[in-house]
């Protein structure tokens, strides 16, 4: 087996043929990457089932919009520095034990390889991106503080979501391996409703995936439902014992697929029922 | 049964051969870099393309390709350049005699001939099967059409679904005419061919949710509001001087500071724009990331008035716009500037009998660009026809851009440089 193929979806996880590719370029050469796509696609889950087929352990850096890129790395717990030298509890001259490692520099110190997930990167200031390219090139940072380099001891296996609401600059793009998830086709959903409901009924199946993708071809719609919604609502139909008789004549629980009000109402609207 | 071409040794010679597909790809508009090329290199010589030409597709794909916008540029890149490659003559000029082109070509032959469903048959059977060159079967399959009345599944002959006629979907024929349906086959030509991203192209269409992402980068951040902020430095320092006292400072947070005007043209040969306008108008109105919003109607030009609803009712003169709007708003105003001349340049020119004026349509339009620090014109209008004349006039006063997400994309650029 060659050191290439390492990663082919798990159990839960069932990733296309495309992904799969580009998971394991982006390992073979060590770079990151970087995954969009609609809400729902398993963007996140990703990189959880990336950890659990190759054993590694996950480090999650979560982005929001006051994340900085130096938080990643390290912090400098300076107010608590201060605090200490008013009261002098603790000897404030070792400025190692006010350097708080970041989920980057977690990444970068473990034994082993690890995988980091760096969610919805996006969400965080546009230069955001910019502050890593080194980080990431390199894999590794200098604290001034202490005059250390934290290198990698292994490079982690490093993916990035996005939902596009900010563009990326270029130069962060041009060091990323790129995936685009698309919306699984039926075919695929199939499958994927079968690993998450082993047992469930084939009739209840084919009809159920009918008359949710009839519902996403609905253009109106405010927000469309999403392969973890699909998965909710067939828990639901198991649950209840909907039979696929009855769920041919009407859409049971639409609740759970819609979650927008005037979504819903435009429904009862429509034909779709 | 695939051969291994895409990881022949030290990939040198794939990569003269590919150094094509790299300028077609720049000249379908896919910005590749040479960055980008290198780590494709990279990979090839690591032999992660395996053997198949798909997975050169995805891999290539991902590594080249950062956006799924430019996904279909890079299908039909991909589908040009291996059809060329497929071109046996031109590639002897290119390589005289060399074995590897030979097998390219023969690979990507085999490939492009044999539907994937045609593993069903054996050699033999295929061979049985009648082939004709293209135009015997185009006229073949207009004389089918014309004698055949209905629909068909199976068989040998008729147009339909399944079996082995040549013309059909999902057939088996080696050489054969596909009539719409779905292809079985996953092959990456195929693939390419298909081109399944083409609505994910950013030059076409524009959705609320792309148009927000564009705005959202129309922000200038400046410190205001209560100061509930810790200023670090600032706090150091107190302290220092504070004798070690701990003294906390705090300072105002960062806001944008762009007020946005909107104006519409609306009505007229406006209408068919009539969505669009309203996509970028709901993406304006719901970011919430604006110090002001204000949005305002006028048909083709503006003269004394602009208006405060769609109709065009209710009117708000332009000196009380001027005087309200100071010189700091940026402003957008969309529009085909699509017009009779006259509407521009005569006094008394505008269509509208409500609008007429005595100060010609220009020299509003001139006011507006001089009142105002900051001004684009969004035009829904392909660029092909704006050298039309009032097209032409007006570009002259105010920077115009497509009303696509790249011409979002440079008018917001336009509105936070600096003038």
């Amino acid at each position: 087996m060659s050191t290439f193929n390492k990663f082919f979806g798990t159990e839960k996880y069932i990733a296309s043929e495309s992904l799969r590719n580009a998971v394991n370029v982006a390992i073979a050469l060590g770079r990151p990457l970087l995954v969009k796509g609609e809400p729902g696609t398993g963007k996140t889950l990703l990189a959880h089932s990336i950890a659990k087929a190759l054993g590694k352990r996950l480090i999650v850096w979560n982005i929001k919009s006051t994340t900085k890129a130096k938080d990643g790395l390290y912090v400098y717990d300076t107010v608590q520095r201060l605090n200490d030298s008013r009261f002098g509890d603790r000897d404030i001259s070792d400025i190692k034990q006010y350097i708080r490692l970041g989920k980057l520099g977690e990444a970068f110190v473990s034994d082993e390889q690890v995988v980091l997930l760096i969610d919805e990167i996006d969400k965080a200031d546009l230069e955001f991106p910019n502050d890593l390219l080194n980080e990431l090139d390199e894999m590794s940072f200098y604290i001034h503080e202490t005059g250390e380099t934290i290198k990698a001891k292994h490079r982690p296996i490093v993916i990035i979501t996005s939902n596009s609401e900010k563009e990326l600059p270029d130069a962060f793009l041009r060091r990323c391996i790129f995936h685009y998830i698309e919306f699984p086709d039926r075919e695929m959903m199939e499958e994927i409703v079968r690993v998450h409901f082993p047992g469930i009924e084939e009739n209840l199946l084919k009809e159920a995936l009918k008359k949710f993708y009839r519902l996403r071809k609905i253009e109106s719609l405010k927000k469309k439902p999403s392969t973890s919604e699909l998965l909710d609502w067939i828990q639901v139909l198991l649950a209840s014992g909907v039979s696929h008789h009855r769920l041919k004549s009407e859409l049971v629980f639409p609740g759970v697929l819609l979650k927008n009000e005037a979504d819903l109402a435009q429904l009862r609207g429509s034909e779709v029922l | 049964m695939r051969q291994i071409w895409l990881n022949c040794a030290g990939a040198r010679c794939c990569e003269e051969m590919f150094t094509d597909f790299f300028y077609i790809l720049r000249e379908k508009g896919v910005p590749v870099s040479i960055t980008e090329w290198m780590t494709l290199m990279e990979a090839l010589d690591k032999g992660l393309a395996d053997s198949s030409l798909e997975r050169f597709y995805y891999l290539a794909r991902s590594i080249l390709v950062k956006s799924e916008s430019y996904y279909d540029h890079y299908d039909l890149a991909f589908e040009e350049y291996f059809r060329k490659v497929g071109d046996l003559s031109q590639l002897r000029e290119e390589l005289p005699g060399s074995k590897l082109v030979l097998e390219i070509r023969e690979e990507l032959l085999r490939w492009l001939n044999d539907p994937i469903n045609g593993i069903n048959l054996s050699e033999e059977e295929i061979e049985k099967l009648p082939r004709m060159e293209l135009y015997e079967l185009l006229d073949l399959f207009r004389r089918r059409l014309a004698e055949q009345t209905g629909r068909h599944d199976g068989g040998n002959k008729w147009i339909g679904t399944g079996g082995t006629s040549p013309f059909g979907n999902a057939g088996q024929n080696p050489a054969g005419i596909r009539v719409g349906g779905v292809s079985r086959g996953r092959s990456a030509i195929r693939m390419a061919h298909q081109r399944r991203y083409q609505n994910l192209r950013s030059d076409l269409t524009l959705d609320v949710r792309q148009i927000k992402v564009a705005l959202k980068r129309l922000r200038l951040l400046a410190r205001s509001g209560p100061e509930d902020e810790l200023d670090l430095e600032e706090t150091i320092d107190a302290t220092c001087k504070n004798a070690g006292e701990i003294e906390l400072v705090f300072t105002k947070s960062r806001k944008n500071i762009i007020k946005l005007l909107l104006l519409i043209d609306v009505g007229g040969s406006m209408t068919p724009y009539a969505q669009l306008c309203s996509r970028l108008f709901s993406a304006a109105n719901s970011l919430s990331h604006f110090k002001d919003f204000r949005y305002f109607y006028f048909h083709n030009c503006i003269y004394d008035h602009l208006y405060t609803d769609m109709a065009r009712r209710k009117k708000f003169g332009i000196r009380e716009f001027f005087r309200t709007f100071d010189r700091e708003y940026r402003v957008i105003i969309v529009g085909d500037a699509w017009m009779a001349p006259s509407e521009l340049t005569n006094r008394y020119g505008a269509i509208d009998y409500e609008d007429v004026s005595e100060t010609p349509g220009i020299v509003r339009l001139r006011e507006i660009r001089e009142h105002f620090d900051h001004v684009v014109w969004l035009n829904p209008e392909k660029r092909d026809i704006w050298e039309r004349k009032s097209i032409a006039m007006i570009r002259e006063i105010f920077p115009m851009f497509e009303l696509t997400l790249d011409g979002l994309d440079e008018a917001v650029r336009e509105l936070v440089g600096r003038r």
